[in-house]
Formats: C-alpha cells, sequence, structure tokens
C-alpha cells in the first residue's frame, strides 16, 4: 500500500490534519501535569500544611481538565470529519473508477469482490483513520512527556521504565506476530463456514429431495470445528497481552515502590515525587498498550488498503479513444458489418472465441443467430455496442469503426436485451425510464404493450407503480424479460438486439412480441439470437454458428436446403410435428 | 497507577464487526440470557475455574495496590527497609499470582467461548437444515446468512469479553468502593459525588450516538445496497449509458450517508475521552480534600495515597460497565434474533409412519388437490391425476400457471389445503417424509451446484455410488465429453456455485446426478432449457433410457421434450385445463394444439 495513492483523498481535510496534533498536544500536556500537581499538593501543600496553596493547585488541575475536555471534543469533532470524508472521498473515487470499468475489470475483480472493497474495506480505512487521528500522535506523545516527566523526579528510577518498557514491548511484539498469522487462517475459516450455510440456502430444496441433511451436517461441522479451534489459537495467543502487560506493570511498580521508598528514607526524593513517580510509569506502559492496538489495527487496514489501492491504479481496459472524442460521428442508418472479427476473452487463450466472423447487415432488416450453447452468439452481438473490443478485424456500424465512435453515442443508439438481464430496485415505471427518461406515458404504456407487459403490469394492484425488489424478485422470469424488452425499445434504437430474451416466454406470447416489433420499429435494424426455429424462420438473413464460427448464412428456405447444421437443429424441433 | 482490567478490546473484531448495528435492544433481554448460560452450562468445570481465576485475579489486582498503604505508612515513612523489603515480596508474589490467574482467565474465557458459540452455530445450521421451505420462501438469504455472521460475531464477543469484563468491572467497582470506604468514608463520599453526574452524561452521550448509529446504519444500508445493485447489473449500466446517472445518485447517497457517519463517530467517539477527563476533575478534587483532611484531620499520608489511586481508577469500570453493557445487548438482540431461527418450528415428523410401500410400484395419485403458499391466496384448485406406475406425465402452460408448485408438493415441501397425495394407495403424509424423498429425485429449474470436484456433485445423488457408477451416469446424461474437457476431468473442483460452467452444463451435471440417484419416480422441472436442441436430442435418448420402469413427471417448454409423455396435462391458472395424451390433445384442436402449432408457425 501506498500512502500518495490515499493522499488525494485528504486534501480536503488538510486544515483538520493540520489542526489536530494541536488539540493532542494540549489534550496530552494537560492530563501528563496532572500527577505532578498532585505531587506538588502532597509535598508543598500537605507537607507544609498550606491550605490555600492546595487549593490553588487543585483548581488548576481541575482548569487543565476541563481544557483537556475543549481540545479532546475539537480533536474527536475534526477526527470524525476527516475519517469520515475521507472515506466518503475514496467511496466516490472507488465507485467511479468502478463505473468506467469494462468488463473484462469487473470478471478480474469479481463483482462481488467490488461491492466488499467498496463497502468493508472502505469502512476499515475509514476507522483506522480515526484511531491514527486520536492515537497515533497522542500514544508516543503520552509517553515522551511521561518519561521526561518521570526522568525529571529521578534519574535513578528510571531505569525501572528503562528494563521493563523493552521487556513489554517485545512480548507485546512477539505475541501479535505469532497471533497474526492465526488471524488470516481464521479469516479463512469464517469464508468456509459461510460459503458452506450459503450453499445450503441456495441448496435447500436439493439437500431436502437428495435427504442429505446428515451429510451437510457433517460437511459444516468439520469446517465449523476448524474455525473454532483456529479463533481459539489466534485468540489465546493475543489475548495474553493483557495478563502480561499487568504483570510487568505489576513489578515495575514493585520495583518503584522498593527503590523509590529507600530514597525517601533517605531523603533523596519526596514522597509526592514517589506517588507521581508511579502514576507516570502506569501510564507509559498504558500508552505503549495502546499503540501496539494502533499498529495491529493498521496492519489489518494495510491489507484493506491493498485491496482499495488495486482498483484505484486498475486502468479501465475499454475507454473512449482520441478518435472517438475527436471526430462526433453519428449513427443514421443502422448499417452493421463484421470485417475478420477474431475475439478472445482471455488473450492467452488458444482457441478465440469469435474466429474471423464476417458479415454484414442492411439498415432496418433483421438478422437472426442460432446456434449452440457456447458457440459465441451472445459474445458475438457485444461487440457492436464495444461491450468488449475485438481482437483482430474490425466491427463497423454504418461504415464507421465502432471505436470512433464516442461511446456514449454508439451505446445511446444501440439497444441490447441481455441474456442475463436485471431489473433494479424502484418502481416498474422508474425502470422502463431507464431506457429514456424523457419518455411520456404514452410513450412507455406503448413499448410495455409491444413487449406484452402491458397487461400484467396493469393486473398489479399498483400497477406501473409496482415496486422491484433487488433484481426484481418479485415478478415471473417471463414477466421481467418482457420488462427488459420494453425498456430496451423506449430507447427507439436505430439497432436492436435481443440475446435469447424470451426463453422464459411462452410460444404464444413470443410470438405477438415478434410480430409487434416489425410494425413499432420499422426504420431499426433487428439482432435476434434464439434457440427456437420459430423464432428465427422469418428473419431476412440468418447466421448458424459453432464453435465461434459462422457455418451458414441466408434465409431459411435456403439454410434448410443447404446447411447441414440448420437442418440438424430444424430436425429436432420439428421432427415430432411431422408425425404428429 | 491502575492495574485494572481496561477495556482494551483483545481479540481482534471478527468481520461482521464495522457492520454491527450499535442501536439494538433485546426484546426479552432476560431469557435471551439465560439461554445463552444454558449453552455455557455444559462446561460447568470450566465457568466454576473460570470463575475462580477471574475472581482471584481481581481480588489480587485490588490487594496489590492496595499494599501501597501499609507499605508507605508503616514502612517507607517509619524507615523500616527491611520491612518494606518483606511487603515488596509479598507484592512480587501477588502481581505473579494475579498474572496467572488473568492468563488463566483469559485462555479459559477463550475456549469456553468459543466451544460455545461453535455449539450455537451448529445448532443454528442443524436446525435451518429441517425448516421448512415456507421458511426459506418468505427469509432473505441475505438476513439468513446475517445471522451466521454478524449476530453469531456480536455473540461471539460478548462472551469472549462482555460478560467477563462485567464481572471483572462490577467486582473491581465493589472492591474498590469497599477499600476506599474503610480507608476513608469522607473522602469517599466525595469522590463518590461526581458518579451520578458521569452516569447521567454517559446515558446521555450513549443514546445520542445509538440514535446516530441507527441512522448511520441505515445510510450505510441504503449506500450498500446500490453499490451491489449497480456492480451486479453493471452490463445494463453500460448498455443504457447509465454510469454517469448512477455516479450522481451514488453521491447523493455517499452523502447522506457522510452526514449520519460524522455524527455517529463524533459522539460514540467522545464517550472514552469525556469519561477520562470527568474522572479526572474527581481526582483532582478529591486531591484538594484528601489534603485538607491530611492537614486538618490528620489523615494519614499512605491512606491518601492509596485512596488517590482508587479515585483515580474509580471511572474505569463505571465506563467500561455502560459500554460492555451496551455491546451485551446488541449480543443478546444477535442471540434473539439466533434463537427464532433455531426455536422455528421444522418440518412436522410423521407420527407412527405406515410402512413404505415395499417394492415401489410407482403410481402417483393427486387427489382433489388445493393449495396455496399462503393460506389466504390459493394457487392450486382441484388437482386430479392418477399417474400409473412407469408412465411419463408432463405438465405444460404459461409460467406461473402452478406447474412446479405441483411438483414442489410431490416431496412433501408444503401442506396441502385440502385433498391428497397417494403413492402406492398409501398418503405421503402418514409415510416417513424422508423414507419419502429417498423414493425420489429431482432436477430443480434453478441448478446451484456445490464447492467440490464435478464428481462429488454427480454423487450427491447417492452417495454410495462407485466413481464408474458416476461416470456412467454423466454419459448417460451427455455430459462425460465436455467433463472430460475441463482442466481436470472429474476431479475439477467447481467453486462459487460453478461459475465457471454455462448454465446448461450446469442443467447436465443436475441430471447426471438425479440419474446416478436411481429411484422409482423422477422429477424434472425445466431441466433442459438451457440446453441448446441438439444436445437436447443427444440426452434425450439417456433421459428415455433413464424413465424406463420409473413413473416420471417433466415440466418443459419445449414441446418437443414432453411429446412422447404418456400423459400431457395443460395447467391454467393453478387448474387442470386439457389432460391426455399428445395425440388426443392435438386432435381436440384446444390450447395445448394452439401451443403446440405455434412453435412451427
Amino acid at each position: 500500500m501506498k500512502l500518495s495513492t490515499f493522499t488525494p483523498y485528504t486534501k480536503s481535510f488538510r486544515k483538520a490534519f493540520l489542526i489536530i496534533p494541536f488539540f493532542v498536544v494540549i489534550d496530552v500536556f494537560c492530563e501528563i501535569v496532572q500527577p505532578r500537581l498532585m505531587s506538588i499538593i502532597v509535598d508543598d501543600g500537605i507537607l507544609h500544611k498550606d491550605i490555600n496553596y492546595i487549593l490553588k493547585i487543585g483548581l488548576a488541575m481541575i482548569g487543565l481538565a476541563i481544557v483537556a475536555i475543549v481540545a479532546n471534543l475539537c480533536n474527536i469533532y475534526y477526527s470524525a470529519h476527516a475519517s469520515v470524508g475521507f472515506a466518503t472521498n475514496l467511496r466516490t473515487a472507488l465507485f467511479r473508477k468502478i463505473q468506467s470499468f469494462a468488463f473484462a475489470d469487473t470478471d478480474y475483480f469479481s463483482s462481488a469482490s467490488l461491492t466488499t472493497r467498496l463497502t468493508n474495506d472502505t469502512n476499515m480505512m475509514q476507522q483506522v483513520m480515526m484511531m491514527c487521528l486520536r492515537m497515533l500522535l497522542r500514544a508516543p506523545l503520552m509517553m515522551v512527556f511521561a518519561i521526561i516527566f518521570a526522568v525529571s523526579i529521578n534519574k535513578d528510577l528510571s531505569i525501572v521504565m528503562a528494563i521493563a518498557l523493552p521487556i513489554l514491548a517485545l512480548s507485546i511484539f512477539i505475541l501479535l506476530r505469532k497471533g497474526l498469522p492465526f488471524f488470516i487462517k481464521m479469516q479463512q475459516a469464517v469464508d468456509r463456514v459461510n460459503s458452506v450455510v450459503q450453499e445450503n440456502l441456495l441448496n435447500v430444496r436439493v439437500v431436502k429431495a437428495f435427504v442429505r441433511q446428515d451429510f451437510e451436517k457433517k460437511k459444516f461441522d468439520k469446517v465449523n470445528f476448524d474455525l473454532m479451534d483456529v479463533a481459539t489459537k489466534a485468540s489465546s495467543i493475543v489475548v495474553l497481552i493483557m495478563p502480561v502487560m499487568q504483570l510487568v506493570m505489576g513489578l515495575s511498580l514493585v520495583a518503584v515502590t522498593w527503590f523509590g521508598g529507600q530514597k525517601v528514607m533517605t531523603g533523596t526524593l519526596a514522597l509526592g515525587g514517589l506517588m507521581s513517580f508511579l502514576s507516570y510509569i502506569t501510564q507509559i506502559l498504558i500508552s505503549l498498550m495502546l499503540l501496539s492496538l494502533t499498529f495491529m489495527m493498521i496492519s489489518r487496514a494495510i491489507a484493506s488498503g491493498d485491496r482499495i489501492e488495486e482498483v484505484l491504479e486498475k486502468q479501465p481496459s475499454l475507454t473512449d479513444t482520441a478518435e472517438g472524442l475527436q471526430n462526433r460521428y453519428a449513427i443514421t442508418a443502422g448499417r452493421i458489418a463484421f470485417k475478420q472479427v477474431t475475439f478472445r476473452y482471455n488473450l492467452q487463450s488458444e482457441k478465440p472465441n469469435l474466429d474471423n466472423i464476417s458479415f454484414e447487415v442492411k439498415p432496418a432488416t433483421t438478422l437472426a443467430i442460432i446456434g449452440g450453447t457456447g458457440s459465441g452468439k451472445s459474445t458475438l452481438v457485444q461487440l457492436i455496442p464495444r461491450l468488449y473490443d475485438v481482437s483482430e478485424g474490425a466491427v463497423l456500424v454504418d461504415a464507421i469503426d465502432v471505436r470512433n465512435y464516442q461511446l456514449q453515442e454508439l451505446r445511446s443508439q444501440i439497444a441490447i436485451v441481455l441474456q442475463q438481464n436485471q431489473l433494479f430496485s424502484g418502481t416498474i415505471l422508474e425502470n422502463l425510464k431507464w431506457g429514456n427518461e424523457q419518455a411520456t406515458e404514452e410513450d412507455i404504456y406503448a413499448a410495455a404493450r409491444i413487449a406484452c407487459a402491458d397487461d400484467f403490469i396493469r393486473s398489479f394492484p399498483s400497477g406501473y407503480q409496482t415496486l422491484l425488489g433487488q433484481g426484481g424478485v418479485n415478478v415471473s422470469g417471463g414477466q421481467k424479460q418482457r420488462i427488459c424488452i420494453a425498456r430496451a425499445l423506449l430507447k427507439k434504437p436505430k439497432i436492436l438486439i435481443m440475446d435469447d430474451s424470451t426463453s422464459a416466454v411462452d410460444i404464444d406470447t413470443d410470438r405477438k412480441i415478434r410480430e409487434g416489433l416489425k410494425n413499432y420499429l420499422q426504420n431499426t435494424t433487428l439482432l435476434i439470437i434464439a434457440q427456437r426455429i420459430s423464432s428465427v424462420m422469418h428473419a431476412d438473413q440468418i447466421l448458424v454458428m459453432e464453435e465461434g464460427r459462422i457455418v451458414g448464412s441466408g434465409s431459411h428456405d435456403v439454410l434448410l436446403q443447404t446447411n447441414t447444421s440448420y437442418q440438424e437443429i430444424y430436425q429436432s424441433q420439428h421432427l415430432q410435428k411431422e408425425e404428429a | 497507577m491502575s492495574t485494572s482490567n481496561k477495556s482494551i478490546p483483545v481479540s481482534l473484531p471478527g468481520p461482521g464487526s464495522s457492520r454491527r448495528i450499535k442501536n439494538e435492544k433485546p426484546q426479552q433481554g432476560f431469557k435471551a440470557l439465560w439461554r445463552l448460560m444454558r449453552y455455557l452450562s455444559s462446561q460447568r468445570l470450566m465457568l466454576l475455574l473460570i470463575l475462580i481465576s477471574l475472581l482471584l485475579g481481581t481480588a489480587g489486582t485490588l490487594a496489590g495496590n492496595y499494599l501501597l498503604r501499609p507499605a508507605i505508612n508503616n514502612y517507607v515513612l517509619k524507615k523500616d527497609i527491611v520491612g518494606l523489603g518483606h511487603i515488596a515480596l509479598v507484592m512480587i508474589g501477588i502481581y505473579i499470582a494475579t498474572g496467572i490467574f488473568n492468563m488463566l482467565q483469559y485462555r479459559l474465557t477463550i475456549k469456553v467461548a468459543q466451544k460455545t458459540i461453535s455449539n450455537l452455530r451448529n445448532d443454528l445450521f442443524d436446525r435451518m437444515q429441517y425448516l421448512p421451505l415456507q421458511f426459506y420462501d418468505t427469509h432473505q438469504h441475505g438476513d439468513l446468512m446475517s445471522r451466521f455472521t454478524n449476530d453469531m460475531d456480536t455473540v461471539s464477543d460478548a462472551l469472549n469479553n462482555s460478560i467477563t469484563q462485567l464481572l471483572i468491572s462490577s467486582i473491581t467497582l465493589l472492591g474498590t468502593l469497599a477499600l476506599m470506604l474503610y480507608i476513608s468514608p469522607i473522602l469517599s463520599i466525595i469522590a463518590l459525588i461526581m458518579i451520578p453526574l458521569m452516569l447521567y452524561l454517559a446515558k446521555l452521550i450513549i443514546n445520542k450516538s445509538k440514535s446516530f448509529f441507527a441512522a448511520n446504519q441505515a445510510a450505510l444500508g441504503n449506500a450498500n445496497g446500490y453499490v451491489e445493485e449497480m456492480i451486479s447489473g453493471q452490463k445494463v449500466v453500460k448498455v443504457f449509458g447509465h454510469e454517469n446517472a448512477a455516479i450522481e445518485q451514488f453521491e447523493q447517497l455517499n452523502q447522506v450517508l457522510r452526514e449520519k457517519a460524522t455524527k455517529a463517530q463524533f459522539y460514540s467517539g467522545m464517550m472514552m475521552p469525556l469519561m477520562a477527563n470527568m474522572s479526572t476533575i474527581n481526582y483532582a478534587l478529591t486531591t484538594i480534600a484528601g489534603g485538607i483532611l491530611v492537614i486538618t484531620r490528620g489523615f494519614d499520608l499512605g491512606g491518601l495515597t492509596a485512596f488517590l489511586q482508587y479515585a483515580r481508577q474509580f471511572g474505569r469500570p463505571v465506563n467500561e460497565i455502560s459500554s460492555q453493557y451496551n455491546s451485551l445487548q446488541a449480543a443478546l438482540a444477535g442471540a434473539e434474533r439466533i434463537f427464532a431461527v433455531i426455536d422455528t418450528a421444522p418440518e412436522s415428523e410423521t407420527i407412527d409412519p405406515l410402512p413404505m410401500p415395499a417394492p415401489i410400484q410407482g403410481q402417483v395419485t393427486l387427489s382433489h388437490v388445493n393449495f396455496g403458499y399462503v393460506p389466504e391466496k390459493q394457487v392450486l384448485f382441484d388437482i386430479d391425476i392418477d399417474v400409473k406406475p412407469g408412465q411419463k406425465i408432463a405438465f405444460v402452460g404459461e409460467t406461473g400457471a402452478g406447474k412446479s408448485t405441483i411438483i414442489n408438493l410431490l416431496p412433501r415441501f408444503y401442506p396441502l389445503l385440502s385433498g391428497d397425495i397417494l403413492l402406492d394407495k398409501t398418503s405421503i403424509f402418514k409415510l416417513d417424509r424422508n423414507e419419502l424423498r429417498k423414493k425420489l429425485s429431482i432436477v430443480f429449474q434453478d441448478t446451484h451446484l456445490f464447492t467440490d470436484t464435478v464428481m462429488e456433485n454427480i454423487r450427491y445423488g447417492r452417495l454410495t455410488a462407485t466413481d464408474d457408477e458416476v461416470i456412467a451416469a454423466a454419459k448417460l446424461a451427455a455430459a462425460d465429453s465436455f467433463i472430460m474437457q475441463l482442466p481436470q476431468g472429474y476431479k475439477t473442483e467447481l467453486t462459487n456455485d460453478g461459475a465457471n460452467l454455462s448454465q446448461g452444463q450446469r442443467q447436465l451435471i443436475n441430471i447426471a446426478r438425479a440419474t446416478v440417484a436411481n429411484t422409482p419416480i423422477l422429477i424434472l422441472d425445466e431441466a433442459t432449457s438451457s440446453i441448446d436442441t441438439r444436445t437436447e436430442i443427444a440426452i434425450q435418448e439417456g433421459i428415455d433410457r433413464l424413465m424406463q420402469d420409473k413413473t416420471s413427471f417433466v415440466i418443459a417448454h419445449r414441446l418437443s421434450t414432453i411429446r412422447n409423455a404418456d400423459v400431457i396435462c395443460l395447467i391454467e391458472k393453478g387448474r387442470i385445463a386439457e389432460f391426455g395424451s399428445h395425440v388426443e390433445l392435438l386432435k381436440q384442436k384446444g390450447k395445448y394444439y394452439r401451443l403446440y402449432m405455434g412453435q412451427f408457425d
């Protein structure tokens, strides 16, 4: 973790960072002189029986304590602002960065991991920042002051400190060093327990149906035992810090009492001096303790910092090109051409996911793509709005390379209904408006009617105002697909791509949607990916794909005559009808 | 000069601790506490040891400090070096013994706490295995997961720290108070004047910070939810060019979070230092009063020394008790949520189950079945079907018509509103539930896999199956060829719910799993929906072979898959609309006919 990665996000709090040490110094000073003042009361006030003097010094003690309260409150005020503000800036930066990511970048991190980095890891940074602002300066300062005061009381007695301090520091260091690896193992054990639980939640029907409760319990028993084991080991080590500290502290007190007592007897040390010395030695050891805790927090936060840094430093792999920013080309017709396109998701993989693809689609015509699972149909269409960039060759829209458009122009003119589609929390209306913020109610109803969604949306008690949960949980798969189609239609795109987007819709409805589309989008180029022959047979042109290659292209009738793959697909779906 | 147990979190916070909700109150805290205690009670001996070492450790700490008084009064001031030596040795002995007792106490506490948490986790998991499906239908996964993570963490913290710290602090407080009163009742009164004020202030701050933490938590939840949605929906965001709108919206949520978080941090942050400073004021007041007492009433200096130490550290246990009390409350609220799941009634056991008909013929009869997931909303109406042994019955109909629901009734996942389901003329509700389920194998619509090898995922169908049997099943399900292309073949580890496989491939593994189970009754719910038609033809033959001599239930959208069923049942809005063989239904020229012809229009 480089600190320089994070300093920009503290910029707006420079003032806080400058002012906080000031308050810390005041606070520490106020607190550290208290035992000294107490010893003055004992040695000068009590022994000289001077009540006025006692009152004077006593009030000074109270005054200093009140000053300390004010300083503390100011410190916390600024610390809270700075650390929360820092986390806020960090979150915004991360969110912006993630929005600029291409899918390859998101896949690289995995979306679950990006979410934790933006939430838990940022929170960790906030906590540690708060702790650092409050402790990182305070604890050492306290120690330094306490040492100075202690030495000023009696140099010889300070030898006790000189022995106790390194012993304590060393034992804390050893214990932490031994304990931390266990905490890393503990984290992994926690992950394993969570993953078994998660899987059981997902698979609850499977477990029940196959009566595998005992099997799952055994599985859980094992990971649960491992967690208990490693958690016990980890805590048992770190927990020793407390008693060790108490022991060192107790023994130091005894040593000071023994040596200091002798000095008091011989008159080389005042009684009050001995008493305040005892206070300072306690103070020093407690500060050391707090410092070690801060370092423990920091070492944990470094892991979080690394994870955040990794995201911030990742360059988005797909951005507007210089050419695209310069020429503000607009899409007017919707002509598509693939020129010897080869594509690999993973640049190292030997076999390309798309291999030397060339074809052309005229404006306002329909192209259908059919082919087996994993043949590359979805991959192919995702190259058009530049969700991915080609590895070789070029994709042209209206005879201009898609890389030479501004991304915004390109994507605003191309609508794509994805295979794994998603709706967002909010009302159905809000979701539809993703397609076009300015759409009128009439536009929206019209699009919903074309997508055969209007009827079922109106059947909900709140109609278009029906709230959808995350991922649209309260509508069925087929209903979700139809809402997604309506949403895409509202864009009134030049090019509309439908990637197997009616798979959960029954055949009757599927046909109705297709027929509606023809009338609604007369000037739109349509690309349809489907499994059913019935969904593709009316297209102007059909591409048959197999293992990343085009193995046939033409109209339904032509393909049926000439293309064996198409014939096979047709046979597989049509055979039974003939018999019937 | 304090050697009391200061509030320093000795164990690192758990993974969910940053999200801990700090504002919760248990509904019936005492009941939850009592139950936690019952969990602990299985380790009585350990608890006794902990209690003894805790008492001795705390007493030792107090005694060590107290001995400063005689050390100064009786020896230092009387210049008795031998006596000072003796008392120093006694103090060393006490501190070492205290150290040992404290170590023992900490270690044993952790052992007991971890063991208890592990038992609690086990009980929660065990119960989850037997909860009825309605429970899962009505509870979000995230909610249940958080009981396993966040709630367990807070309970674990309480067991590791809060309970013992509360005991230690209370004992320390009482001990200190007793010693203070013993040394000087008058000074004690002065020292205690501030305590009610401090407590009142602490209460004020805690209440304030609680309400701000609640607001903070809510804002955090909103922001996190938004982030999760926008990241997992990234494709849609890109496709609609919604990036800037998303950033804008996020910044708004982030600002709200910032305001709430700043307040929460400020109020929770000021608690400790404020209490410490108040305690200092108290200390100063006591010093003044003590000094005057020494001068006017001849109070001894050693007594003052010891008293001042107690006065100085008196605020700490008070502070500690109030903050530990808070975490204990959060823990009890968490424990209540955990117990709520553990207390949920499991799937009802069949009392005196009838013997399973043997051998199973496989006749399945649905007799006038009425059903609703909730009684108020009936979804199946008078379903009356008799499936003869070895027959294949197919269900067709629109999404949401109730096809999957019918199939989910067969393994007794849900109770009926009325009617009955019979297996070989015996009501399935009178059979042992597990015995019944062992006679069925089901391929579900949503195909999830376990983190394990492909081999083990298939073997899940029948744990005793040999590797050869697993491979034979995979071949039958046409899964063998793609499995062999995986990096380690059948030994390939599937992670993250089989993320490295396509939906179609996962379905094939699920079919293989049902194949290996080899039960008399087979149920396929949209088992081939993501498999392309040619692969489907390839596995069709396998499935046909699998279905021989088995009673089978099939749901499919593609009518080609169900064409050869003995009986086809068209479901519409929870009722049987058409019923008969493929040929019969086509002849009827009803809905089925239109549906079927629609595929090839």
